[in-house]
């Protein structure tokens, strides 16, 4: 009987969360213009917004909040993997001497402070 | 989503049954991990160009930032809007198809469709304008007069995104087109609707996608 109503508020959910999601387009509009101290502040802000509309999506268009967890284990997974893929190649290419000056030196200088630390210890 | 035993029994015969299944419900379920699975696979192809494409913007923010200014922002929040919109009414018709109403189902997927379109028609006006401003990727680049040099990277990455996910678009409009053939021959039911959920997840991971190339290429701040 639960999962019938479910269904049955299911369109309303849909509307819900589709205006939501067209706010957060909105939102993602208004932030590019304005300037938060530094373009890679920016990129995490606009980053941050699109997460927030992606697990929208998962959670409530593909289902995964009312699923069986396997579904979200394995896109979680997944996701992981490329978190790690992401991380990896961007603090190796932080790391080296950059190839054109405007690169955010303080992002560099921390990346070979961690990355030195990581060798260091092994 | 347990059936009752009594179901699970009425519809061991069912046609849309395949043998080496016990009941629907596995069936389904069966369906649902398979095509997470096949997600997983597209989000690590996309995730290897946005690897590449954060890489080549740490190393040259200047040329990105100024390519991101020969794009139309409009037309890309346009395209989002289309794209979010044509996720609901997907959902709707994944929801109309568990209930089991046809009519429903078919206007659902017929507004999917169209809005498909409607996204691969400014797709194909953004296009046309660049190739015309010889904004074109790596070697084929021919725009002068950037301040800044490598901008040609920026629309190498733009265009083998976008598309990418175009193409993706284009997959999904054919599968949306095999549906709408199955739904009008009322081959869907409350009981059996799994080829309408799982092009519905691939349709949805298209927009996510996309969700994430709007803000990337066209509002570089």
């Amino acid at each position: 009987m639960k999962a019938h109503s479910a269904a049955e508020r299911a369109p309303r959910t849909y509307l819900a969360v589709l205006s939501a999601l067209l706010v957060l387009t909105v939102i993602t509009v208004v932030a590019a213009g304005v300037h938060f101290g530094s373009a890679f502040v920016n990129v995490v802000i606009a980053l941050t917004i699109a997460s927030a509309k992606a697990s929208l999506v998962a959670l409530y268009f593909m289902h995964l909040r009312h699923e069986r967890p396997i579904n979200a284990i394995i896109f979680v997974v997944g996701l992981a993997m490329l978190g790690i893929f992401l991380m990896l190649c961007f603090l190796d290419t932080l790391a080296r001497e950059p190839v054109e000056p405007g690169l955010t030196a303080q992002l560099a200088d921390w990346a070979v402070r961690i990355s030195s630390r990581i060798l260091s210890a092994s | 989503m347990s059936t009752p035993q009594a179901t699970a029994e009425s519809q061991a015969h069912a046609p849309f049954l395949q043998h080496h299944f016990h009941e629907p419900v596995q069936q389904a379920e069966a369906a649902k991990i398979g095509m997470w699975l096949f997600l997983v696979t597209e989000i690590l192809l996309f995730g290897g160009l946005f690897t590449g494409y954060g890489i080549l913007r740490m190393l040259h923010p200047d040329a990105f930032h100024h390519g991101h200014t020969y794009l139309d922002r409009w037309l890309g929040a346009l395209n989002t809007v289309v794209l979010l919109v044509s996720s609901f009414t997907m959902a709707m018709a994944v929801h109309s198809a568990r209930t089991g109403e046809r009519k429903r189902l078919v206007r659902f997927l017929l507004a999917t469709l169209a809005l498909a379109a409607v996204f691969l028609g400014v797709k194909y006006v953004e296009y046309s304008h660049k190739f015309h401003e010889g904004l074109l990727p790596g070697r084929f680049y021919s725009h002068k007069g950037d301040p800044v040099p490598g901008v040609h990277m920026f629309f190498s990455l733009y265009f083998v995104m976008t598309g990418l996910h175009g193409l993706h678009v284009v997959a999904g409009m054919v599968t949306i087109g095999w549906l709408l053939r199955r739904a009008l021959r009322g081959h869907f039911s409350p009981a059996y609707y799994n080829p309408v959920e799982i092009a519905g997840l691939y349709w949805h991971l298209v927009d996510m996608i996309w969700i994430y190339l709007f803000p990337l290429l066209y509002l570089i701040s």
